[in-house]
């Protein structure tokens, strides 16, 4: 009896000390928190934003084009002669905070935002299912106001977007995204609008090879039943073209507007299955302000 | 009884002189890549990479986060990570190998030696046989390697697209330079 238990107490020991550097080597790693990247490839999924945000120390800069809808046939040239331009920067102060401006031609629109990164989907010790990102932005029209007998206020021309992005890559391929947003306006056009919208995002983007992504993207409006006949919701199908240093996305979409306020409260948008489809695309290229390697 | 606890206390000894049979060790050793071509030079640095050295039997190992390579530009690391190296699938890099002249490496005294090393690298998910040789200095207990190596891509079914394919050398240097220190559990 006691020669077996001395014999297991020589054993332990010499397993505890004769360990193989290959076993140390591969035990370094067990503990190893692998945070999940490039969920999607760029910050926006089509119209919307993405839990991406911009690196550190660079900048990022886009331009967007949304032509007329189609239907109008060659008279226009299928909408390309009516476009809508945006420009956009954004910079990332730290690789959790983005601040962007924009300027959109529609109804010559100028917005701010800011893009804070709240949750980080990661494998490893701390497995988190899913990033989150939290998007806020206020958006100001500076077009001239056609109802002059109104009393104008600047307060009028202002809205306010609150959205908090959740998404998951569930594979190396699939991502998908969930975004519950607030839209408030502080002048809506008609008494059929809501100054304070609620809606549900829900995007994604799946890989067809390293540099090619199919893209979808939806949103679902919380009217009520007299007002969702009159509007319809953003939706867009995309793809996600990826070359050296630019990411293009094309996309068909029912909406000429690239802002939240704008393309989420659904006052411009064409109905998508009755020949109300616009083709656009983003162009975006990052610059590296980084000074150590 | 006192036979059994003196055979074991000798037996827990020998264990011991197995271990004092010296392994070093980093976890921040240095590893840099260099991709030159006329049109652009890409550098990438991780300085967490992992080595176990065991100084009896010459064997000696690396381990390599494959998302701890910094680049200077961000959009490039996340491309080198997602398009080429495809680290979510292939995390790790790592190195298995053998110093077949330690008999002439003498780490309890200081000096300079050169070592030939001879192993096995994966990367991406496939396997080579390497050699390369390491300038070794030991100073006080603590070793210090330097080495370079070239690497091509294709050996290791990194595909790179045509469109680019000017922009990245055909083969890549990769610059190691380690300081191992005495392995404590």
């Amino acid at each position: 009896m006691k020669t077996i238990f001395l014999l297991i107490f020589v054993l332990i020991t010499n397993i505890i000390y004769a360990q193989d550097i290959d076993d140390l080597l591969d035990g370094e790693f067990d503990n190893s928190n692998n945070y999940v990247s490039a969920t999607f490839k760029s910050t926006r999924i089509i119209n919307a934003n993405s839990i991406e945000l911009v690196k550190k120390q660079h900048l990022n800069f886009t331009i967007s084009h949304r032509f007329g809808s189609i239907n109008n046939g060659i008279s226009d040239f299928f909408g390309i002669d009516r476009s809508t331009i945006r420009l956009n920067l954004e910079y990332g102060l730290k690789d959790w905070f983005t601040v962007g401006i924009d300027r959109s031609s529609f109804s010559q629109t100028y917005d701010g935002y800011f893009k804070f990164r709240l949750l980080r989907q990661s494998t490893g010790k701390w497995a988190i299912p899913v990033s989150i990102t939290y998007f806020t932005s206020f958006e100001v029209f500076t077009r001239k106001f056609t109802e002059a007998e109104r009393d104008n206020y600047l307060s009028s021309r202002l809205s306010y977007v609150h959205q908090l992005l959740i998404a998951r890559k569930f594979n190396n391929k699939l991502s998908l995204q969930l975004t519950p947003s607030l839209v408030h306006r502080n002048l809506v056009p008609t008494a059929l609008d809501m100054n304070d919208l609620y809606a549900v995002g829900l995007g994604g983007r799946y890989k067809i090879t390293n540099r090619f992504a199919i893209t979808a993207e939806y949103f679902y409006t919380i009217r009520s039943p007299r007002s969702s006949e009159a509007y319809n919701n953003p939706i867009a199908i995309g793809v996600d073209i990826e070359t050296g240093g630019h990411v293009f996305q094309l996309m068909l979409t029912n909406t000429s507007l690239m802002y939240e306020g704008g393309f989420i409260t659904g006052n411009n948008n064409d109905n998508f299955f009755k020949g109300g489809i616009h083709f656009g695309f983003n162009i975006s290229r990052t610059f590296s302000f980084t000074k150590i390697k | 009884m006192n036979k059994y606890i003196l055979i074991s206390l000798l037996l827990i000894a020998v264990s011991l002189k197995v271990l004092s049979q010296d392994i070093y060790y980093t976890k921040s050793g240095l590893v840099e890549f260099t991709s030159k071509t006329p049109l652009e030079n890409i550098e990438a640095v991780n300085n967490q990479v992992v080595s176990f050295l065991k100084t009896e039997s010459g064997s000696i190992n690396f381990g390599i986060l494959i998302k701890s390579f910094k680049f200077k530009n961000a959009l490039m690391e996340e491309h080198f990570n997602e398009n080429y190296i495809e680290s979510d699938e292939f995390p790790k890099a790592k190195f298995k190998g053998t110093i077949t002249n330690i008999k002439d490496i003498d780490f309890n005294k200081d000096g300079d030696y050169t070592a030939e090393i001879k192993g096995k690298i994966s990367i991406h998910g496939v396997t080579k046989e390497i050699e390369a040789k390491a300038e070794i200095s030991i100073k006080d207990y603590k070793v210090i390697a330097n080495s370079t190596i070239m690497l091509k891509p294709e050996d290791f079914d990194i595909e790179i697209p045509g469109i680019v394919r000017e922009k990245i050398a055909k083969e890549m240097t990769v610059k190691m330079s380690i300081n191992y220190e005495l392995y404590k559990k």
